[in-house]
């Protein structure tokens, strides 16, 4: 089966609208689409934003490495991850992937699959910025997205 | 064939030449987004090379206190520290990825 991938790493916005339907392109055996949006949340009104830094000759390659896990794994016509990078405010869309597949099992499960890679291996870094206007710190990476990602059980 | 001195040590330089690149609180530390840095041939693995760098100055040192904390890439792909650089082009050193 040949699979529409798409990649982007990029500063501006998504259109969840347009990015949903750009994956359930109709073909006869599409029978599920699964999305996953991350934001940008203010922890309660801490943080006036989030800034993302990433390694940008690396982003791309280790994202198209998760993918290509992806569909290995499952039978998708469709994955798309979007990720951006730059100051994110409070309800700011921060990353954008999204499955298509003939059964919602497998699309559900390539997304979730595709999130819990992506939050170990592909490099980005988040850095809070205070509402007080205090300096922020660097995100810490949690022990919870390693083992969320280690279920899966594939090397990385 | 015979390589005159300073020709044979031009070689082994740009051999040993290799760009180096930081990223979130590791950069903030070192102070730099990246740097061209000639290494010695003594340092052979990304451990090697981060126990060299943090005898820079104190910024490196800070940088690479907790080795747990800091994760490497050799050419673009994630590397463990027991990983040779071999003639790796680009090596970047880094914290735990929070993407996503």
């Amino acid at each position: 089966m040949t699979s529409r991938v798409v990649i982007r790493i990029q500063a501006e916005a998504f259109n969840v609208a347009k990015e949903t339907d750009a994956l359930s392109s109709p073909h006869d055996d599409l029978g599920a689409v699964a999305t996953f949006i991350g934001y940008c949340r203010s922890e309660g009104g801490r943080l006036a934003a989030l800034e993302l830094e990433h390694y940008p000759g690396m982003a791309d390659d280790e994202i198209k490495r998760v993918v290509d896990q992806a569909l290995q794994r499952w039978p998708l016509s469709a994955v798309s991850v979007i990720h951006r990078y730059g100051l994110m405010k409070p309800g700011d869309g921060i990353v954008f992937v999204g499955t298509a597949s003939s059964h919602r099992a497998e699309a559900f499960a390539a997304c979730e699959f595709l999130m819990d890679y992506l939050k170990t291996q592909a490099p980005f870094w988040k850095k809070e910025h205070r509402a007080d206007g205090t300096k922020g710190e660097w995100v810490e990476a949690k022990a919870d997205d390693d083992a969320a990602a280690a279920r899966w059980k594939i090397g990385s | 064939m015979i390589i005159s001195v300073p020709a044979f040590a031009m070689w082994l330089k740009r051999m040993t030449e290799i760009k180096i690149a930081y990223f979130a609180w590791v950069r903030e530390r070192v102070g730099v987004a990246d740097e061209l840095v000639t290494i010695p041939s003594s340092v052979v693995t990304i451990e090697d090379l981060a126990r060299w760098l943090s005898a820079r100055d104190e910024g490196y040192a800070s940088a690479f206190e907790n080795p747990k904390l800091v994760r490497a890439a050799i050419d673009r792909v994630h590397a463990k520290p027991h990983d040779m650089i071999g003639n790796a082009r680009e090596i970047a050193f880094f914290p735990p990825m929070t993407g996503g």
